[in-house]
């Protein structure tokens, strides 16, 4: 039968609409709208929490928000909190100014880079050891990509028993007759962040390794044999031919940790709780602590607002950077 | 009567337009084959037609009604595809009865039909084998038997033999054939192997970049090819192009040294807009000669011999462009020698160089 | 070139293989210094769990348990020798958070794969107007620091009275596990030839049609996957479970680190890595059966566009 009228665009491939409706509320109200509303509440006065709502119970280790006695909560008193009292960035002249967020700043940047230099460098000889063909290759990789089940509370918590200052690491070497030996990170607010790099490193390294083992076992075979044929030592090969070849695992690894960094948080709870002292504070750490115990919402919202800037420059500048680079690689 | 016809199908996807106007009817019970290199728009046709591509301007009508707006499967039609679309996890009976079970037809009707498909295609006894389980000539049986079930008036064919083997195409080929014959159902084809569209088609379509460029039987688009584009990508081994001047008064023409005379061409010699053209000469149609015939042959240096094994391919120099021809494989030829060629202009074709159209 | 006769001088048949050349004990002897590294955390947990506090404060924390005991186990599960309720969620064992931590995971994991699923298969295969750009914004939403969304989704939450229920965090879990599992979901379906879908449009089958006949029976292994990623993402999350819910409905992680990192009470080391155990026991039991499924899961999940 010929259709007299066109059927209305709206309603043609109904269903695959409706079934796109959790994307779109997701898109549209959580990841626009939440988003927007920090970045634009980060601009206000809205500032203390009333003090019966959010009180921090001492109990436990990590502030948690408290709710009456009898479990019960009276929204209108968080909903109060915000209010639409702008103040233009007075939230983030007093951000810039706290040496605390500061000290939050370093961290993540000392961990951050580390992390980022030796995730990559282990990953990547990680993967080129056990691309050798070698036997019990299951057996190893196995063992190096477990700890990336656990949680970064788990792992927090076994390095701190490996780590702590009485029974620890530190006194098994003294045991052995090392008297004046010294290695207790998370108790020296110097080092403390390299304790948790420690821990990170473990967590982390197997998840790159694994990607990268990915990406080197996506190299055409014929290129190894051509290597072979021409007598090339497969040092060169890796550093001539593989790592040019493998830009594109590279990029998205360095992604990935990136934006893992940005999100480092459970860890830093369960290993030091962010001491001795604040020595171990982190953006997100920062950021729950303001939001949910400190009581002074707007700093939380404006210390967010920058981190999303931060992931906004690893995202999408820093790929584009190496798209330019590689790009004039291939042009010589 | 008209099986399905095109009538200004446009198609763009964004700014691309992909098919522009493009009108073709198809007769009742023809086999219709649509002929072209990858990218010229075949592929996308067969998909407006079977409704899997929304168009973006004109018509399709299938067996008199008009189904530009009609889901696919409310056209009346049944396809098969290149890669099979076999469902991996349904056995082959299952394969052949989804769309019927689909459509709610009766248990007795679909095993009436399933059973009376498995006979046309003698594929009986693999109906409780899974595709997986399946050669590839066996399972593009099933793919054309799930076709078949659906017992509409138009076939629809998506390069259904590119996967197969040489051999097996062949074979497959001539059953397609014969199921033609004995079906008299409407079936269009998709393909760029010329082969396949010169044996299968009552007519072919040759398109290229999104037009039509040809719509005819095989026998005319072999021998009067529309244009140079027609004339180069039909026929193996291809058509031998000769630059070269025609008289003004059509009746010769002339590439370096040598003159050949146009009186038996089959065309207009003076249709054409300049006195550039190309002569256009198929590898049969030159005989070869050892010894020179006063007016009818040309000298040659015969360069390469490719055996074909009943047939050897020559290919000459002469006036320092490359002509070649076909000859019995019995005849063996030697390398570099100096030969003498006699061409068959009733069979040429004379193409205009600068629109490319044959006179 | 030598002559017809062939003699069986130099080198003939296979090629010896030395076992103990230089670079084998460099690689093997590389490979095993850093999966003790790897190991050795795991290690310890277990031996200090098994030990008991007098042991543990004299001895080495790498030495074998001299004296085996199972008690930590059982305080760390069961809770402390604490009486009534008032002992509160620190001393109460971590029963009551595996519980929770069941209650979560099972309802999120099932919703938020159901939903992706179908979402992926329908950016996958029929696309409509701006399904790219709401794909493009999910996946950028990947990226988002949690901490940006954390407070307006309290807000959110409060307003449909779930804020502190374990419905709420089961909500929040489903929406950000919707970015990597309809990628996830997407890619796959992609994968499969259209040409499969073309043909069951002609056989007459609609969206759902297609999605439960064609597409769900072909893609078992990719829901093994999600199911794998999933579980472990959610039974590990932190964040979410000490934001979203009050200490009643604490899932385990946030349990167990209330219970170690108490400022409260003499610290009873093999109870905390009894407690840690049992809490990363189930996404390593996933991880060690699973094998290459995961693997692919966390590639699949990582690599990103």
């Amino acid at each position: 039968m010929a259709h007299t009228k066109r059927p209305s665009q709206l309603f043609r491939n109904m269903a695959a609409k409706i079934a796109a409706i959790p994307m779109i509320f997701t898109t549209l109200v959580v990841f626009v709208g939440c988003t927007g509303w920090t970045v634009v509440y980060s601009f206000t006065k809205s500032k203390m929490l009333p003090k019966k709502i959010f009180e921090t119970t001492e109990l436990f280790s990590i502030p948690t928000p408290s709710w009456l006695s009898d479990g019960s909560l009276d929204f209108s008193y968080i909903s109060g909190i915000a209010t639409k009292n702008f103040v233009g960035l007075a939230q983030y002249e007093r951000l810039w100014n706290s040496d605390r967020w500061l000290l939050s700043i370093e961290n993540i940047a000392i961990y951050g880079i580390c992390s980022l230099v030796f995730t990559f460098v282990f990953g990547f000889i990680l993967a080129a050891l056990l691309d050798q063909k070698i036997r019990f290759e299951n057996t190893f990789r196995t063992i190096f990509l477990y700890p990336f089940a656990l949680s970064f509370i788990v792992t927090g918590l076994v390095w701190q028993w490996i780590l702590n200052k009485d029974h620890g690491l530190q006194q098994v070497v003294r045991d052995m007759g090392f008297e004046n030996f010294n290695f207790n990170p998370i108790y020296d607010a110097d080092i403390v962040m390299y304790g948790i790099l420690i821990a990170g490193l473990w967590q982390g390294t197997g998840l790159i390794m694994c990607l990268m083992l990915a990406g080197l076992r996506g190299i055409d075979e014929d290129i190894w044999k051509a290597a072979r044929i021409d007598g090339i030592p497969m040092w060169k090969t890796y550093i001539y031919i593989v790592i040019p070849m493998m830009k594109p695992i590279f990029a998205t690894t360095l992604v990935l940790i990136a934006s893992g960094i940005v999100k480092l948080y459970d860890l830093v709870v369960a290993q030091t709780s962010g001491g001795p002292g604040l020595a171990s504070e982190v953006p997100a750490k920062y950021v729950y602590d303001l939001m949910f115990a400190s009581q002074n919402l707007g700093q939380g919202l404006a210390a967010s607002t920058m981190m999303l800037t931060f992931v906004i420059v690893v995202v999408i500048i820093i790929p584009s950077i190496i798209r330019a680079f590689g790009g004039k690689k291939n042009h010589v | 009567m008209t099986s399905v016809s095109v009538q200004h199908l446009d198609l763009s996807f964004g700014s691309v337009q992909v098919l522009k106007d493009l009108n073709i009817d198809i007769e009742e019970g023809e086999f219709l084959v649509l002929l072209g290199p990858s990218g010229c728009g075949k592929s996308t046709l067969l998909n407006c037609i079977a409704g899997l591509l929304d168009i973006t301007g004109g018509q399709i009508h299938i067996s008199g009604k008009n189904v530009t707006w009609a889901e696919p499967k409310d056209r009346g039609i049944g396809m098969v595809f290149q890669s099979y679309a076999l469902y991996p996890q349904m056995t082959v009976r299952g394969n052949l009865s989804f769309g019927l079970k689909t459509q709610k037809f009766s248990r007795a009707e679909i095993k009436e039909r399933v059973s009376r498909v498995a006979d046309i295609l003698q594929i009986q006894d693999l109906l409780n084998r899974k595709p997986g389980a399946l050669s590839g000539g066996q399972r593009q049986r099933v793919a054309i038997g799930r076709a078949l079930v659906r017992d509409v008036d138009v076939y629809l064919f998506d390069e259904p033999l590119s996967n197969l083997d040489a051999k097996l195409r062949t074979e497959l080929r001539v059953e397609l054939k014969q199921l033609h014959n004995r079906l008299q159902n409407t079936m269009i084809y998709v393909t760029h192997d010329q082969i396949e569209a010169m044996t299968l088609a009552d007519r072919i379509a040759i398109m290229r970049d999104g037009f039509i460029q040809q719509l005819a039987d095989p026998y005319t688009v072999y021998n009067r090819p529309t244009n140079l584009f027609v004339a180069g990508f039909v026929g193996s081994p291809g058509m031998s192009f000769v630059d070269g001047k025609i008289s003004g008064d059509g009746s010769t023409f002339t590439f370096g040294n040598v003159t050949v005379p146009l009186a038996e061409y089959d065309g207009d010699n003076t249709a054409s807009t300049s006195s550039d053209v190309k002569l256009g000469l198929r590898p049969e149609h030159t005989t070869v000669h050892r010894a020179a015939i006063e007016g009818k042959t040309v000298v040659a240096n015969l360069e390469l011999v490719e055996a074909l094994g009943s047939e050897s391919l020559l290919y000459f120099i002469v006036e320092d462009q490359r002509i070649s021809a076909l000859v019995d494989a019995d005849e063996k030829y030697e390398q570099g020698s100096t030969l003498h060629l006699e061409f068959n202009i009733g069979k040429a074709s004379l193409f205009d160089s600068a629109t490319e159209e044959r006179l | 070139m030598s002559d017809a006769t062939v003699t069986l001088e130099g080198p003939s048949g296979p090629k010896p293989k030395k076992y103990f050349t230089r670079r084998n004990l460099f690689l093997y002897g590389t490979l095993i210094i850093i999966s003790a590294y790897y190991l050795l955390p795991l290690y310890v947990m277990i031996v200090t769990s098994l030990k008991g506090m007098p042991e543990i404060r004299l001895g080495n924390i790498f030495a074998l348990p001299s004296n085996i005991t199972f008690e930590a186990w059982g305080k760390a599960w069961n809770g402390a020798s604490c009486t009534g309720d008032d002992c509160g969620p620190v001393s109460r064992g971590l029963r009551d958070g595996f519980m929770n931590s069941v209650i979560i995971t099972i309802p999120s994991v099932i919703l938020s794969i159901a939903i992706a699923s179908v979402n992926g298969y329908a950016l996958a295969n029929w696309r409509f107007k701006g399904s790219n750009m709401f794909f493009t914004i999910l996946i950028f939403g990947a990226f988002i620091p949690y901490q940006v969304m954390i407070y307006p989704i309290v807000l959110l939450l409060g307003q449909v009275g779930l804020y502190t229920k374990l419905g709420g965090l089961i909500v929040v879990h489903t929406i950000f596990g919707m970015p990597i599992l309809t990628l996830l979901f997407r890619n796959y379906f992609v994968s499969i030839p259209e040409e499969l879908f073309k043909a069951a449009r002609v056989d007459g089958a609609g969206f759902w049609g297609i999605f439960f006949k064609i597409m769900l029976p072909m893609s078992l292994p990719i829901f093994v996957v999600a199911i794998i990623l999933q579980v472990t993402g959610i039974w590990n999350d932190f964040l979410f479970g000490v934001i979203y819910t009050k200490p009643g409905n604490w899932p385990m992680t946030v349990q167990l680190n209330n219970i170690v990192n108490s400022v409260q009470g003499v610290k009873e080391y093999n109870v905390n890595m009894a407690a840690t155990i049992l809490t990363g026991i189930v996404p390593l039991v996933i991880y060690f059966f699973s094998g290459k499924l995961f693997v692919r899961g966390i590639a699949a999940g990582a690599v990103k566009g």
